[in-house]
C-alpha cells in the first residue's frame, strides 16, 4: 500500500457521522467504524439514527438512517453535539444532517448519487454542488459508486452487488482519513460470510480499494490520530442501554436466587430488552410477550407473587397502561421491576425520539396514595447497574421499583467494562421459612418496615393478599380508618427508609459555591460536559447528577443549599425541578428545559449557566 | 382415581374439607350461587389431591372474585380483569402449581375480555371457574356481555339491546381445549366438572351458572329450576348417548348438518340413533353446536362439552428452557458479559 506523506493532526475526540439512505447500510458502516475505534482503545459512544419508517421511499429525507460515532483520547459522555466528519451517501441525507456539521466539517459524498431526481427528492431546489450551501465545508466528492464498481471489474461481480458494497468504499477512506488499520475489518468480514466466502473478498477488495483512493486524492490535507484512551484495566465490551437494562435484570436473578420473569409487550423504544431476554433461555429467564401492556405487568405480579424477580418493561403509552397494576403491587407489597424507556409524549407523541417527561407519572400517575422506588440511570453502560439495583431494592425492600432510562440511552451505545459477578453487590430478598408459626402477610421488619416473601408451594405459609386494604400484620381485609392511615403511613415509610441503603449524592466539584447544576437520568453526558467545561474556565459551579429519586439520597437537602443558585435541566417543562421545590421550598432553584426530541447541546446549557451566574 | 397431572406434588395424607376452610366469614348475600360453588371447591380439592400448598386462587374484582378469601390456599385478590393475565404468571412462573381463576361474567367477558381469549389461546395450563350470574353483582346490578336481549336492569331501563356471548362458543372461537357448563344447584355435578377441569391438561373453562338473588334472582331458573331441567337440561356424559327427559325417552341426532331433538321409540328411532358424546374429540364441531343449544326448541347442555388433548402453553416453555440449557454455551450470566466481541485494555 502506497501512503502518500502526510501529516498526522492529533486530536482529542472527534465525532464521526454515517448518513445514507435506509438501503445503504450505515448501521452497519457505523459499528465497525466505531469497533475499530474501540480495538485501538479509544473511548467511544456511539447513537444509531433510524427513520421512523420501516420502508420510507428511497432518496427521501424520511428515509435517512444514520449512525454517530464520538470517540476520543480522554474519556467520552456523548455521542456528540456537532460533528467534525460527516460522510452523506445521497443528497436526501446530506440535506438533512448538514445542520448538524461543525463549521469546517470534512464532508464526504458520493458524486455518483445525485441526479436530477435524487436531488428533487430530498427537497433540493438545485444541486448543492452549486448553490454555495457547501461554502466553508471541507468538500471530498468522491464517485463512489463508480470507484466501487471499476474495483469489483476484475472478479466478474454483477453490477448491482458491486453497488451495495460502497459503504464498504467510504468506511475505507475514513480508515484512511483516521489511520486506522483495516486488518479487524478483514477478520470482520470472514467471521461474519463464513457461509458466503465471495462476500470476504468483495468486502475486502472494496474497503481496501477505498482506502487508497483516499491515499491518493488531493482534498486530504492530513490525516486524523486519536490516540488511545487512559482507561481503566480490564475486559471492555459496547454495550447499548437496553442490553445493559436485559443483563443487569439476569445479573440480578443470578445473584439473588429468584428466576427471572418478564411480561412485557413490544413498545418502542424499550422492546429491545424484551428481544435481548428472549434469547436467554438458557439462563433460565422466562419471557412472555403479553396481548397488551397490561397483561405484561399483571403476569409479572403473578410471577412475583410465585417467587420470581418479576419485570416488565415499557414505554410511557404503556406505562399509562400498567398504572392500575402498579397499584395491585404497591398494596401486596411484592418486588417488581418497571422499566420504562422513556419517549417523547403525550399520547404516541415522538416515539423514536427521546424526552424525561414520565417523571410524574412515574411519581405520581396512580391512583390513591402510591409509592414506589425510582431509580434512573444516566448513561448506556450503567443501565445495567441501575436495573441490577432496580431489581436489588425491589426485592429487599418488598416494594415496586420503577427504572427510568430513555431512548437515547436505550439505543445508544458506550464501552463497558465487564463486572465480574462474584463483585456484585449481593441481593437477599426476606423469604420467608416454611412452617414459621408466626408467619403473617403483613408482618413487617421493624428497622425496613419489609413484610417477607411467602412463596407459594411453601409449606405452613397459605395466605391471601390482593387489591383491598388489610389489616396491618394479619394481612385481613380491612377497612378500618386508622389501620388505612397506618398501612398508606408503613408504605410511604417503608419507600422513604430505602435511603438508608442508598449512597449518598456526590457533587461533582467544589461542595460549595456559586451554582450547583442538578440533572438526573440520560442528560448526564451533555450536562457533565458543560459543567467541567466551564470549571476549567474558573467559574465556581458543580455538578449533581441524580440516578436516586425516590427516595432521594439522605443529604439531598444539604448538597443543595451548599449552593447560591441551583440550576435543574431536563428535557421535560420542569418535573424533578417541581419535585425538588415541592420537596425542599426554596426560592434560589432555577430550571432549563427543552422539549424537542432532542438532547441538550453544550453551548446551549453553558449559555444558560453564564446567563444565571452573571444576573444578580 | 383417575389421573391427574404430575407436575403437581401430590399429598400422602387424606385432605379433607377442613382443610381448605379460612377463618374469613364469607360475606356473599345469603342465598347466593357463590356458597353453592364454594362447597363445591371443599369437595374437590381433597379429592383432587394435590398438597394444599399447591393449590393458588386468583381472582379479579366483583362479588365472585371475593372467593380466594374463602378458600384456605395461596391466593391473591387481583383487580378488575385481570385474574387470567396474574394466573398466567403464577402459573409460568411456577407450573408445579395448581391455579385457579375465579371471574365473573363481567371480569372475564367485558374488561378482561382481551385477557380471557388470549389465555384460552395460549392454552396455559389454568383452571378457570367462570361464575356467571348474568349481571354486574358488585356494582348493583348493571347488565353484562351474558345478560340475555331485552333485559331491563339498572343500566338498561328499556331492556338490553346488546346480543350477549355464549361462553362455550367464545371458548372454542378462541381454540379452547376444555369447556363445561354447570348450574350451581347441582354440587355433585359442580365437583365432577372441577376434578374433569383440574385432570385437564391446559386452559379449561367451566361456566358455572350462578344464581345472583338480589339482582338477576331466577335468570337461569328458565333452563336449571326443578319444575323445568327435565326437558331443559341435558347432562352430557363422554361416551354415553346423549339423552333427556323425564326418564331419558328424549336424544339429540345429527339431521343433515344440524342437530335435532327425536324422541325414543317414536318413527322407528332406537337408543342406537341417539348421538353419542365424545368429549375428547379434537375436531370442535359437534361440541360447538352442542354448546349453542338452548330451549325452547333444544335442551341446554351441562357437564364437559369439550376436552382435547394440546400442548400447553407453560409447558412449552419449560421446553425450550430445557432444550437451551442443554444447548447453549452461555451457562451463567459472567458467560453472558464475556460472550460476542470483547477485548482487554
Ligand atoms: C377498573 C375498574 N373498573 C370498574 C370497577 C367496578 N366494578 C367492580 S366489579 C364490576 C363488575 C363485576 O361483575 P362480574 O364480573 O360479573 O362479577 P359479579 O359481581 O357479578 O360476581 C365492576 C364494573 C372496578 N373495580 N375496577
Ligand atoms: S349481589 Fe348477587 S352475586 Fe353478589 S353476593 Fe349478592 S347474590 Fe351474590
Ligand atoms: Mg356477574
Amino acid at each position: 500500500m502506497t501512503k502518500k506523506k502526510r501529516p498526522v493532526i492529533e486530536r482529542e475526540e472527534v465525532v464521526v457521522k454515517f448518513v445514507g439512505d435506509s438501503g445503504d447500510g450505515m448501521q452497519l458502516t457505523g459499528s465497525m467504524f466505531s469497533d475499530v475505534a474501540a480495538i485501538v482503545g479509544n473511548d467511544l459512544a456511539t447513537f444509531p439514527d433510524f427513520p421512523a419508517e420501516i420502508r420510507a421511499p428511497q432518496n427521501t429525507v424520511a428515509g435517512v438512517s444514520g449512525f454517530q460515532v464520538h470517540m476520543g483520547s480522554s474519556k467520552i459522555f456523548t455521542t456528540g453535539d456537532l460533528v467534525d466528519v460527516l460522510v452523506a451517501m445521497n443528497p436526501a441525507s446530506l440535506r438533512s444532517n448538514l445542520k448538524w456539521a461543525k463549521k469546517g466539517a470534512t464532508i464526504l459524498t458520493d458524486t455518483d448519487a445525485y441526479d436530477d431526481k435524487t436531488i428533487e427528492k430530498a427537497g433540493y431546489k438545485a444541486n448543492p454542488f452549486t448553490d454555495n450551501s457547501l461554502d466553508g465545508f471541507n468538500m471530498i466528492m468522491a464517485p463512489i459508486t463508480t470507484l466501487t464498481k471499476a474495483s469489483l471489474q476484475e472478479l466478474g461481480v454483477e453490477n448491482k452487488i458491486a453497488e451495495r458494497s460502497k459503504n464498504m468504499f467510504a468506511l475505507g477512506m475514513l480508515y484512511y482519513i483516521f489511520n486506522r488499520d483495516l486488518n479487524s475489518s478483514f477478520k470482520y468480514f470472514e467471521h461474519k460470510f463464513k457461509k458466503k466466502p465471495e462476500l470476504i473478498e468483495i468486502n475486502k477488495i472494496v474497503l481496501q480499494a477505498g482506502y487508497n483512493y483516499a491515499d491518493t486524492i488531493e482534498a486530504l490535507e492530513s490525516v486524523i490520530q486519536v490516540s488511545a484512551a487512559p482507561m481503566e484495566k480490564g475486559r471492555y465490551r459496547n454495550i447499548t442501554g437496553n442490553l445493559g437494562t436485559a443483563w443487569g435484570l439476569l445479573a440480578a436473578a443470578e445473584k439473588s436466587g429468584r428466576p427471572l420473569f418478564l411480561g412485557s409487550y413490544p413498545i418502542t423504544p424499550a422492546t429491545e430488552i424484551l428481544m435481548e431476554l428472549a434469547k436467554h433461555k438458557s439462563l433460565g429467564v422466562k419471557v412472555f410477550q403479553a396481548e397488551d401492556e397490561i397483561a405484561g405487568i399483571c403476569s409479572a405480579i403473578g410471577a412475583s407473587f410465585a417467587g420470581s424477580l418479576a419485570c416488565t418493561t415499557t414505554s410511557g403509552p404503556g406505562l399509562s397502561l400498567k398504572s392500575e397494576a402498579i397499584g395491585l403491587a404497591v398494596i401486596t407489597e411484592l418486588p417488581l421491576v418497571i422499566v420504562n424507556v422513556q419517549r417523547g409524549g403525550p399520547s404516541t407523541g415522538l416515539p423514536t425520539k427521546s424526552e424525561q417527561s414520565d417523571l410524574y407519572q412515574a411519581l405520581f400517575g396512580r391512583n390513591g396514595e402510591c409509592p414506589v422506588i425510582i431509580v434512573a440511570a444516566s448513561t448506556s453502560e450503567n443501565c445495567f447497574y441501575y436495573s441490577y439495583m432496580a431489581a436489588k431494592l425491589s426485592m429487599e425492600h418488598m416494594t415496586p421499583a420503577i427504572l427510568l432510562t430513555d431512548g437515547y440511552l436505550g439505543f445508544g451505545s458506550t464501552l463497558f467494562r465487564i463486572p465480574k459477578m462474584a463483585d456484585m453487590p449481593s441481593i437477599n430478598p426476606p423469604i420467608a421459612e416454611a412452617n414459621d408459626s408466626d408467619y403473617k402477610p403483613y408482618k413487617r421488619d421493624h428497622e425496613t418496615l419489609v413484610r417477607q416473601w411467602a412463596i407459594p408451594g411453601t409449606e405452613g405459609l397459605r395466605h391471601r393478599i390482593g387489591g383491598l386494604e388489610k389489616e396491618n400484620v394479619t394481612g385481613v381485609v380491612s377497612s378500618d380508618p386508622i389501620n388505612h392511615q397506618v398501612m398508606t403511613d408503613m408504605r410511604a415509610q417503608k419507600v422513604e427508609k430505602v435511603a438508608d441503603f442508598i449512597p449518598e449524592q456526590e457533587i461533582d466539584g467544589p461542595d460549595k459555591g456559586d451554582m450547583l447544576v442538578v440533572s438526573w437520568g440520560g442528560t448526564y453526558g451533555s450536562v457533565h460536559s458543560a459543567v467541567s467545561k466551564m470549571q476549567k474556565e474558573g467559574k465556581s459551579i458543580s455538578h449533581a447528577h441524580f440516578h436516586y429519586i425516590l427516595p432521594l439520597p439522605k443529604n439531598t437537602i444539604k448538597v443543595l443549599k451548599s449552593f447560591k443558585k441551583i440550576v435543574v435541566c431536563e428535557l421535560n417543562s420542569g418535573q424533578f425541578v417541581n419535585y425538588l421545590r415541592m420537596k425542599f421550598p426554596m426560592p434560589n432553584i432555577f430550571q432549563f428545559n427543552k422539549v424537542q426530541g432532542l438532547p441538550f447541546m453544550i453551548n446551549e446549557l453553558t449559555d444558560k449557566f453564564n446567563q444565571l451566574l452573571e444576573e444578580k | 382415581m383417575d389421573f391427574i397431572n404430575m407436575t403437581v406434588e401430590r399429598t400422602n395424607v387424606q385432605l379433607t374439607k377442613a382443610d381448605f376452610e379460612s377463618d374469613q366469614m364469607v360475606k356473599w348475600c345469603p342465598g347466593c350461587g357463590g356458597h353453592a360453588i364454594l362447597a363445591a371447591i371443599e369437595r374437590v380439592f381433597p379429592k383432587i389431591g394435590y398438597r394444599k400448598e399447591n393449590f393458588c386462587m386468583i381472582s379479579g374484582i366483583g362479588c365472585s372474585s371475593r372467593f380466594p378469601y374463602y378458600v384456605n390456599t395461596y391466593g391473591i385478590h387481583g383487580i378488575h380483569g385481570r385474574a387470567a393475565a396474574i394466573s398466567t404468571g403464577v402459573k409460568i412462573a411456577n407450573p408445579r402449581l395448581s391455579v385457579w381463576t375465579i371471574t365473573g361474567d363481567g371480569d372475564s367477558l367485558a374488561i378482561g375480555g382481551n385477557h380471557f381469549i388470549h389465555v384460552i389461546r395460549r392454552n396455559v395450563d389454568l383452571n378457570i371457574l367462570l361464575f356467571n350470574n348474568q349481571i354486574y353483582g358488585l356494582t348493583k346490578g348493571q347488565y353484562s356481555p351474558t345478560t340475555p336481549m331485552g333485559k331491563i336492569t339498572k343500566t338498561s331501563p328499556m331492556g338490553t339491546i346488546e346480543h350477549p356471548f355464549n361462553i362455550g362458543e367464545l371458548v372454542m372461537g378462541a381454540q379452547g381445549t376444555f369447556f363445561a357448563r354447570v348450574p350451581d344447584n347441582n354440587i355433585a355435578l359442580m365437583t365432577d366438572c372441577m376434578f374433569e377441569a383440574a385432570k385437564h391438561d391446559g386452559t379449561s373453562v367451566t361456566e358455572i351458572m350462578e344464581n345472583c338473588v338480589i339482582f338477576a334472582d331466577k335468570a337461569h331458573a328458565p333452563v336449571t329450576g326443578k319444575d323445568v331441567k327435565d326437558e331443559t337440561m341435558l347432562i352430557l356424559k363422554d361416551g354415553s348417548p346423549m339423552v333427556f327427559g323425564k326418564n331419558n325417552e328424549k336424544g339429540l341426532i345429527l339431521k343433515d348438518t344440524m342437530l335435532d331433538v327425536v324422541e325414543i321409540g317414536k318413527n322407528g328411532i332406537t337408543i342406537e340413533d341417539i348421538l353419542v358424546h365424545d368429549q375428547y374429540s379434537q375436531d370442535p364441531g359437534i361440541q360447538l353446536m352442542l354448546a349453542k343449544l338452548a330451549p325452547p326448541h333444544f335442551p341446554m347442555v351441562f357437564g364437559v362439552i369439550r376436552s382435547a388433548m394440546y400442548p400447553t402453553y407453560d409447558d412449552l416453555v419449560e421446553e425450550q428452557i430445557k432444550f437451551a440449557r442443554e444447548t447453549s454455551k452461555i451457562k451463567n450470566v459472567d458467560d453472558l458479559l464475556n460472550s460476542g466481541d470483547t477485548w482487554e485494555i
